[in-house]
């Protein structure tokens, strides 16, 4: 939604909870995007292209991770963004709730360490094809830091049949060559899966932060890329 | 009994007044209290309120400096960082809530300490923990450590500031009563502070957050007074917190700051409304007029008295101009929370309560704040413990010591901990744990505000005087690893009761030691805490005066590291030989309790600090302080599994004190060769030793041309984090 020059606006969902909603409204800014906070309840996007669901506990998190947020006034409007193609990009607590409402297959089952586990982790690029990941390389290695209690992803045998069978994971957790292994895996997640993207490429959930990556005085820059395609199809 | 009821010398004493301290407050009042009013007495004039015992000699501290905003006595310290921004910053102690209640004593100690930096109307960026746990294999010790890891996590990671640094340790005589040590560091604008005043007759009180309930009544008397085997009794004074609700604080209060609604803010931490409302009367020379039918609560039929001493969580008192308490009820609201008008700002400086349409009490606030009870306690001024005769310590298994050493609970790694805190939240963390300080960026600017915590509580306990200036000169060199020159410290003075004149040596010789270094060092005190009573069944913890210090970077122009790379020279800075006194080797290898603790050498500490941390900054060397465990353990620190080195020390050296000796302000130096000439002038002058270079997987020390030591990397690597591992009951 370029006009004029003007810099694609990209929506910055703000749950109360949500915590990583500051660092993300910086790392677009940081890629040439201009950030719009936008509040829970409202009802409209405030004419962004692109959306952020960020991390954090929304509402709290104390029924569900995401959960909660799901009901949100404002998720009624992401869903219809979603659905006419538009971007949305969940990370961590954004990834959990789009699990949630249903735009990305599968749940979220605690660590299999049962604790809150913070590192940087590798992520290998599955699919580079689609508009939220055509910035990447497929069979790139990217360092990112994951931040979660709940980042175990589950689904029914079929469903994870289907994800894989359709190119449907777009991140797998590997080690620093890309070998996809279960001692990279930080949380027990199901065929190490890190993210996942929809058929059309416009939804990617995903539980590392790229958002903390974005400048080489804070761990290195290797989530501009994701940022800018994000920026890109706003 | 009702809370009106007129109390007597017997409740007086079962609230844990001395019958001194009732005569003395017959006398200010000049009649009987009512319960409630016996009751504010009591958490007022605790030691945790009032530092009775301490106050005297808290004075000697040095508070004063060109950058120092706000020294000790607000919510929390202020010093100015330079282009407008000032850092806010303090630590409390939450043990003995801790001890009785892990999960929760540990999740509220971060709740409150953040409080007590947003309060001041400034945005947390870092958290850290200084830990004491007693002998792993004491019983209850794994739940404890579990306990306390998961409440820290569970709290900082929901509220969204990330925990950067602190430091655990082992002792058995915490075996009884561990130690939480919770350190939060801000930043605002410097002409955005807020004081904790309640200024301006005619102003109201509005109570915001959290509704009132029955937790954590008499959570500051507990606090005030010794465990002993019914401790566990004491569970329900521990608070439960609330994280998300104190998120929402944290937004909602800055957002009323920024927008001018507040006049004074104070959050109902220890003592809840009572402190809240007379410590900020108190600052202002006002008093204050409250309806207690109005304050929120969770449960029907409280009565005043647990109105007045709940100790609920998330839960802020504000000052505000009558014309702005529509507005500021109305963002509370848009936060999802309580804002309830409880009051007003007057002239006299009482504190009057109503309730059910009647007076609930009055109380004069002098004698409960200014004039509360102080104490000089008598003291007996520790002798520093006996030198130590060693043994000829010659052509020992130098290798297998090391290993020996890594594995003691002193040295073991928290990286298990650590990986349990969210430390990259806010995105700004330059330097996160594990190395010898924390760094991280104020946001939107390259400047870097660094953090530590230190206390080697072993050497306190051998010598305080000397131990807790060590603490201090440690912290700044510390802070020298990541570049940062000091601006400040907060102090938490864990300690045994006052009441015995050996515990009152001890603490007296500590602040004296303190206050001696942070002179010499002319780095300001600016907040603190002090934690008495931390003593079991008469056995008290070794003293623990733990040292936060915060620094700057003015400008981050490269990532501090704290680990080698290959082909790099190592250069020792300071002393070839250090001090075996108070060694980890001489506790651990030798079973030796014994001194000195060498003081500490200002003008060389200083000096060396100032030359090491510009050499970062200029991304010139790594650099790693030399402390527990001497030289061999910063090797294997700065080491990693597939990178070792080779090492030659001159052939008439005194190996253990080279390798395993501490103290004297020595750092471990890492360089590129081509960088080692411009390394060499800038330490023109002063000691420095080239110990050899970095390479192979295998650390290697030669003494003249004779092999002393040669361990794999890898496995001296291991061994430091064995012992969480086995805590947290994972096969290795």
């Amino acid at each position: 939604m370029t006009d004029g020059g003007r810099r694609p606006r990209v929506a910055v969902i703000v749950f109360p909870g949500s915590n990583c909603d500051r660092d993300a409204l910086a790392a677009v800014e940081a890629v040439g995007g201009e950030a719009v906070p936008v509040w829970h309840q409202s009802k409209d996007l405030q004419r962004c292209g692109a959306v952020i669901l960020p991390g954090g506990f929304s509402y709290g998190d104390y029924l569900r991770a995401g959960a909660m947020a799901a009901h949100s006034p404002v998720m009624k409007a992401v869903r219809r963004h979603a659905e006419q193609g538009g971007a949305v990009l969940g990370i961590c607590n954004g990834f959990q709730v789009l699990l949630e409402v249903g735009l990305l297959p599968g749940a979220m089952l605690m660590n299999r360490s049962l604790r809150f586990v913070c590192r940087d982790v590798y992520v290998r690029v599955e699919r580079a094809d689609l508009p939220l990941v055509r910035t990447l390389q497929p069979g790139q290695v990217l360092r990112l830091p994951v931040a979660h209690k709940e980042g175990n992803w589950f689904a029914e045998p079929a469903v994870v049949r289907e994800v894989e069978q359709r190119g449907a994971v777009a991140l797998r957790y590997c080690d620093p060559s890309g070998q996809v292994r279960l001692d990279a895996n930080p949380n027990g997640a199901l065929e190490n899966i890190a993210g996942l993207i929809n058929r059309e490429g416009n939804v990617l959930g995903m539980m590392p932060h790229p958002e903390r990556r974005v400048s080489r005085l804070l761990g290195g820059e290797d989530g501009r890329a994701l940022l800018r395609a994000l920026v890109e199809a706003a | 009994m009702r809370w009106d009821a007129e109390a007597n010398a017997e409740l007086a004493r079962e609230h844990g007044l001395y019958p001194e301290e009732w005569e003395r407050l017959l006398e200010a009042l000049g009649r009987a209290p009512n319960l409630v009013e016996l009751g504010i007495f009591s958490v007022l004039w605790s030691e945790h309120c009032s530092y009775k015992s301490s106050r005297a000699h808290l004075r000697k501290l040095p508070t004063r400096g060109p950058r120092v905003v706000q020294g000790p006595g607000e919510n929390a310290g202020v010093v100015a960082v330079g282009e407008g921004w000032v850092a806010v910053f303090k630590m409390e102690s939450h043990n003995h809530p801790s001890f009785i209640e892990p999960y929760q004593g540990a999740a509220t100690g971060v709740g409150g300490i953040l409080r007590d930096v947003f309060t001041m109307g400034a945005r947390p960026i870092m958290l850290l923990d200084s830990l004491r746990f007693g002998d792993p294999g004491a019983p209850r010790m794994r739940h404890l450590v579990d306990g306390v890891v998961r409440g820290i996590g569970d709290y900082g990671n929901c509220v969204g500031v990330p925990t950067v640094g602190g430091e655990v340790d082992f002792h058995a005589t915490y075996n009884g009563n561990i130690l939480v040590n919770a350190m939060a560091v801000g930043v605002a604008r410097e002409d955005g502070i807020f004081y904790g005043r309640a200024s301006g007759p005619g102003n109201r009180v509005v109570y915001m957050g959290s509704k009132t309930g029955r937790d954590g009544i008499h959570g500051a008397t507990m606090a005030s007074d010794v465990f002993d085997e019914a401790a566990s009794a004491k569970r329900p004074t521990v608070q439960v917190g609330d994280p998300f609700t104190e998120k929402l604080l944290i937004e909602c209060c800055l957002e009323l700051m920024s927008r001018g609604l507040v006049v004074g803010i104070q959050d109902m931490g220890a003592a809840g409304l009572t402190s809240s409302s007379f410590e900020m009367a108190s600052r202002a020379g006002c008093g204050l007029e409250l309806d207690l039918d109005a304050v929120p609560v969770r449960e029907a039929g409280m009565t005043p008295y647990e109105l007045m001493l709940s100790e609920s969580q998330e839960r802020m008192l504000l000052i505000v101009a009558p014309g702005n308490v529509p507005s500021v009820i109305n963002l509370c609201k848009r936060w999802g929370l309580d804002a309830t008008d409880i009051g007003r700002v007057i002239e006299e400086p009482v504190v009057r309560a109503t309730f059910g349409g009647g007076p609930a009490f009055e109380l004069p606030i002098a004698p409960l704040v200014d004039e509360a009870p102080r104490y000089e306690r008598p003291y007996q001024r520790p002798e520093p413990a006996a030198p130590a005769t060693l043994p000829a310590l010659r052509d020992r298994d130098w290798g297998a010591e090391l290993k020996t050493l890594l594995s003691a609970p002193h040295l073991a790694s928290a990286r298990r901990i650590w990986e349990q805190y969210d430390q990259s939240v806010g995105a700004a963390t330059v330097v996160g744990p594990g190395a010898d300080a924390a760094l991280v960026l104020i946001p939107g600017t390259r400047i870097g505000l660094a953090a530590t915590t230190d206390c080697n509580s072993f050497a306190c306990g051998l010598d305080p005087f000397a131990g807790a200036a060590q603490a201090v000169a440690e912290a700044m060199r510390n802070l020298a690893c990541v570049g940062a020159e000091p601006l400040g410290v907060t102090d938490c003075l864990n300690f045994g009761s006052p009441e015995s004149p050996a515990v009152m040596g001890q603490f007296v010789a500590a602040i004296e030691g303190m206050a001696e270094a942070c002179r010499a060092l002319e780095i300001p005190i600016v907040s603190g805490n002090v934690s008495f009573y931390n003593e079991t069944s008469g056995q008290s913890i070794l003293p623990t005066p733990t040292i936060g210090m915060v620094g700057v970077v003015p400008e981050v122009r490269h990532v501090p590291r704290g680990s080698w790379e290959l082909g790099e020279a190592l250069y020792l800075l300071g002393p070839l030989d250090g001090e075996l006194g108070a060694s980890r080797y001489l506790q651990v290898i030798l079973g030796l309790d014994a001194g000195p603790v060498p003081p500490v050498d200002h003008v060389a500490e200083r000096r060396r600090c100032r030359v090491v941390a510009e050499l970062v900054r200029l991304g010139l060397v790594a650099a790693t302080d030399i402390s527990d465990g001497g030289l061999a353990a910063a090797l294997v620190r700065m080491g990693s599994p597939d990178c070792g080195a080779d090492l030659t020390i001159p052939w008439d050296s005194l190996v253990a004190r080279v390798l395993f000796g501490e103290w004297l302000g020595r750092f471990l130096l890492a360089v590129q060769p081509a960088c080692e000439p411009a390394l060499v002038q800038a330490c023109e002058g002063m000691e420095l030793h080239r110990l050899g270079t970095v390479g192979g997987d295998r650390l290697v020390v030669r003494v003249g041309k004779r092999i002393v030591l040669s361990e794999s990397m890898a496995e001296l690597c291991a061994l430091p984090q064995r012992l969480l591992e086995w805590m947290e009951g994972v096969q290795a």
